[in-house]
């Protein structure tokens, strides 16, 4: 009996997505575990494992085709002694039960998919907006990743355009993250064509990929639907600056903790500090979580994404650092999980790195808050009636007023300043 | 010779001719003027005959210690005109396979001295003072370096030498001072006090080999004095005398006065460039000291003009030369994504007995410009290859940084140390960090272990010490 391939559901939220690639063409011998095709999903690209063993005898669905609905049948898989003429033209709709014929493909660092022979770079290395390898000496590889650079969005100077050392002088650092409030409405205002207002020619038309989508679609909706307040405040950072380069000092190989993965610990202790803040609107209650789940936002080519970092109250800046740096690094490969990337409680979005002193983040749904950082500089400030000079970074939370009061945001902030303004309380 | 060249370089050394190979592989028209022998220096009065002459000493200081190997000679001893005679064939054979790399790439050589004329033009005068024109959309200047003469101490070619004269012995004499511990002051020590010379070395700074590690210094002055090399240095010369029978030399080491007597003097205190006689003033080329100011392209700033090797400053080494060589021609030709030559990753290596090779910041230079460094060492006495070599003096050091991994430097001392440096070389430019230099396996036995020790050495990782 030939069985029909159908279009998997790579996370709860998914519905539909784009065929990126078949890695297989009507005739193959495939096994199970074989990889036969690329999904491309709103927001990472994923391998689709056959579960049965056959001979693809067609191929439903073109390479390249988008909006591919969840559960669509997307190729005809013959048993043995079956032909391709044995296939019927299949069903226009299925019911949604769990596809049989394949099953997605975990993240890359699964031994099983590492395996696979399509998973031709390592996972360490770094891909560029077109998932193509990117080529770069092992130390401009090393002081990248030290220092949060994009070797993606590097020009290589050395041979065949690999990126040396050199390169990387006057590269942006830090973690580069983008802010969310950039999007665009899923469609332009009603009856109103932005096309109208440009001569033809002056401007180059680039369709929307799926993340831009999503990013349009999800951050229109929070915010039209989430009536969005903002808390501001300043934040000392000399303590925590001294702290964290004893830490860097005494750390050892490989340990270089950013700044930001301080804020993360100290966001995550404030939550459990204000358990309050710590929640989700969800129309009928508020969930209240129990962790801190933090996600941290991650400026890709041609649109961001917000890894989480679960449970970061009981993880020491170690772990944590190691972890953002993961996560951005296979955020940047579009080889995130969903579970990594969905759910989550709260968010930081850092733009101190580019010399943004003060803005403000829209809410990532089904979050309450995001927590939007400038750049710590040094500023005066008046201390006892004296002028003196002190690290300061400006800090705004948006809330969820549906589910975070005024004052309640506000003992949050006092909570986190308290943390980033005398760091060793991270420790009690 | 008609027509117009793309490209004419004057000087045909290891930068001159390399770059007209280069240009004519790149589909350019090419011509080299040299005014003596092709090959320049290296080949002829400088790195090669050296080399052969460095050969015979090593190979007569072993025949002294034949025993050590169970073996046995007698009457042990050698003819210094058949060893300058070797050094001199060594050095007509690159010479000729020059002239045969300049046929096979269809480089014209032009005999004569060739100077700057105008826009586009070079002049040739040949020995018979005949001067004619060539045509050429780029010229070249590769004309080296000659010795630098210290005031009062001007050679003569008999009593006080320079390379020149010194590769040339008609006998070793029995005494010899040596002006200068650089690369070449020391391989000229090293060969003549092999052959049985009392030699003395003179050194102005507070070390020998200065430009090496400072613990190489200090090894090679152990390694020197204990083959009965006399080492003054922070010596300062106050007098030189030359009489019929050989050189009276007044010298201040620690404030005390001091008279040195020889028979013999070797000036190596380092080389000028040969910036005179070429038309550079008049076609406005800019002279700093001795040497030609270039951009890292090679660039005089006088379009068209490029300067390579010796004359466009240190390190005088042969290898920069060509390099610089090409460089220059294929920024004429156009290539794209030229690199300008980094000069912390050009390896200098000297052919004394030990040998001395190196590449990159020394300990002290990489402390000075603020990293924090990470050193390894090891040595050759526990390398398995040099105890059965008969060869355990020495060691292999490198210099880390601390926080990237990145390798700033390496230095070595000891036996075939000079074929040894390469490794770590490509290891700089391919970038690696110590976790690729770690993860190379190294033959065994071989000297070349002693380099991945030296990595894991700076990373508290050494297997063998």
């Amino acid at each position: 009996m030939s069985v029909e391939i159908l279009m998997p559901a790579l996370s709860p939220t998914m519905e539909e997505g784009t065929l990126a690639k078949w890695h297989v063409k009507e005739g193959d011998e495939v096994k199970s575990g074989d990889v036969i095709a690329e999904i491309e999903t709103d927001k990472a690209t994923m391998e689709v494992e056959a579960v049965d063993e056959g001979r693809i005898g067609k191929l439903l669905v073109a390479e390249g085709t988008e909006g591919v609905a969840v559960n669509k049948p997307i190729a005809i898989l013959l048993e043995e002694g079956e032909s391709a003429t044995d296939v019927k033209a299949p069903e226009k709709t299925k019911t949604p039960e769990r596809p049989k014929s394949v099953e997605k493909v975990a993240a890359p660092e699964s031994p099983k998919a590492e395996t696979k022979k399509e998973q031709k770079s390592a996972p360490s290395e770094p891909a560029n907006g077109k998932g193509e390898r990117v080529f770069a000496s092992p130390l401009a590889r090393r002081i990248a990743a030290q220092q949060g650079i994009d070797l993606a969005a590097v020009a290589g100077s050395g041979p065949r355009g690999r990126i040396v050392k050199a390169d990387l002088e006057g590269a942006p650092k830090g973690m580069p993250e983008k802010e969310v409030a950039s999007a665009a409405a899923t469609a332009p205002l009603p009856g109103i064509d932005p096309r109208a207002f440009y001569e033809q020619g002056t401007y180059e038309e680039v369709p929307l990929d799926g993340m831009r989508k999503t990013i349009a679609r999800r951050l229109t909706q929070s915010m039209q639907e989430i009536p969005h307040f903002y808390l501001t405040i300043d934040c000392e950072l000399d303590e925590l600056l001294v702290a964290r380069k004893k830490l860097n000092e005494e750390a050892g190989e490989g340990v270089k903790l950013s700044v930001n993965d301080f804020l993360i610990r100290a966001a995550a202790l404030a939550l459990m500090k204000v358990p309050d803040a710590n929640v989700s609107f969800a129309g009928n209650a508020l969930l209240k979580h129990k962790s801190a789940d933090i996600g941290i936002a991650v400026a890709l080519d041609g649109g961001l994404i917000t890894p989480i970092v679960r449970s970061a109250e009981k993880k020491g800046l170690a772990e944590i650092s190691e972890e953002a740096k993961s996560l951005a690094a296979r955020a940047r490969d579009k080889k995130l999980k969903p579970s990594e990337y969905e759910g989550g409680s709260f968010s930081i979005s850092n733009l101190g790195m580019f010399g943004i002193k003060h803005f403000t983040g829209v809410i990532n749904p089904p979050q309450a808050a995001i927590l939007a950082v400038g750049k710590g500089e040094e500023r005066p400030v008046v201390k006892n009636g004296k002028l003196e000079i002190a690290n300061v970074m400006t800090v705004t939370m948006s809330c969820d007023h549906r589910a975070i009061d005024g004052a309640l945001g506000a003992r949050f902030l006092e909570a986190f300043k308290a943390y980033v303004e005398y760091p060793a309380r991270m420790l009690m | 010779m008609a027509g117009q060249y793309d490209v004419v370089v004057i000087g045909s050394g290891p930068g001159g001719y390399v770059a007209a190979i280069r240009a004519s592989q790149l589909g350019l028209k090419a011509a080299v003027v040299e005014r003596d022998a092709l090959g320049g220096i290296c080949l002829n009065w400088g790195c090669i005959p050296t080399k052969a002459l460095l050969r015979s000493a090593e190979i007569y200081e072993t025949l002294h210690r034949l025993d050590e190997y169970g073996l046995k000679a007698e009457k042990v001893s050698f003819d210094a005109e058949a060893v300058v005679t070797r050094s001199r064939n060594v050095a007509a054979q690159l010479s000729n396979g020059v002239k045969f790399l300049m046929k096979k790439n269809k480089i014209d050589v032009v005999e004569g001295t060739g100077r700057l004329a105008g826009e586009g033009k070079v002049a040739v005068e040949t020995k018979d003072g005949k001067t004619s024109e060539i045509a050429a959309k780029n010229i070249i200047l590769a004309t080296g370096a000659r010795a630098r003469v210290l005031p009062g101490l001007e050679p003569d070619g008999k009593t006080i030498w320079t390379y020149r004269e010194a590769m040339v012995p008609k006998a070793i004499p029995k005494s010899l001072i040596v002006i200068g511990s650089g690369a070449i002051g020391i391989e000229f020590a090293s060969f003549y006090r092999a052959f049985g010379a009392e030699v003395t070395v003179v050194e102005v700074l507070d070390r020998i080999l200065p430009v090496e590690d400072e613990e190489i210094s200090k090894e090679a002055a152990r390694a020197f004095k204990k083959r009965g090399i006399r080492i003054l240095t922070g010596t300062k010369i106050e007098k030189t005398e030359v009489s019929g029978n050989g050189v009276k030399m007044t010298v201040t080491v620690g404030g005390k006065s001091e008279t040195l007597e020889a028979e013999k003097v070797i000036s190596a205190v380092g080389i000028v460039g040969n910036v005179e006689n070429i038309g550079l003033e008049k076609a406005g080329v800019k002279v700093e000291k001795t040497h030609v100011v270039v951009n890292e392209w090679l660039e005089t700033g006088v379009k068209g003009i490029y300067a390579i090797g010796d004359l466009a400053g240190p390190p005088w080494l042969a290898h920069k030369a060509s390099h610089e060589g090409i460089l220059a021609v294929e920024r004429i030709a156009g290539v794209k994504g030229l690199h300008a030559i980094d000069p912390r990753r050009i390896p200098g290596c000297t052919y004394s007995t030990p040998q001395v090779a190196s590449i990159g910041l020394t300990e002290a230079k990489a402390k000075e410009r603020g990293y924090e460094v990470k050193v390894g060492r090891f040595p050759f006495r526990a390398n398995g290859k040099a105890i059965a070599l008969g060869e355990t003096e020495g060691f292999v050091k490198t210099v880390f940084d601390a926080k990237t991994g990145e390798l700033l430097g390496a230095h070595m001392i000891g036996a075939e140390v000079t074929e040894l440096i390469q490794g770590y070389g490509v290891a700089m430019t391919l970038e690696s960090t110590e976790a690729e230099l770690m993860q190379a396996v190294f033959p065994h036995p071989t000297l070349s272990e002693m380099m991945g020790e030296a990595v894991l050495d700076a990373y508290g990782r050494v297997l063998h010490t």
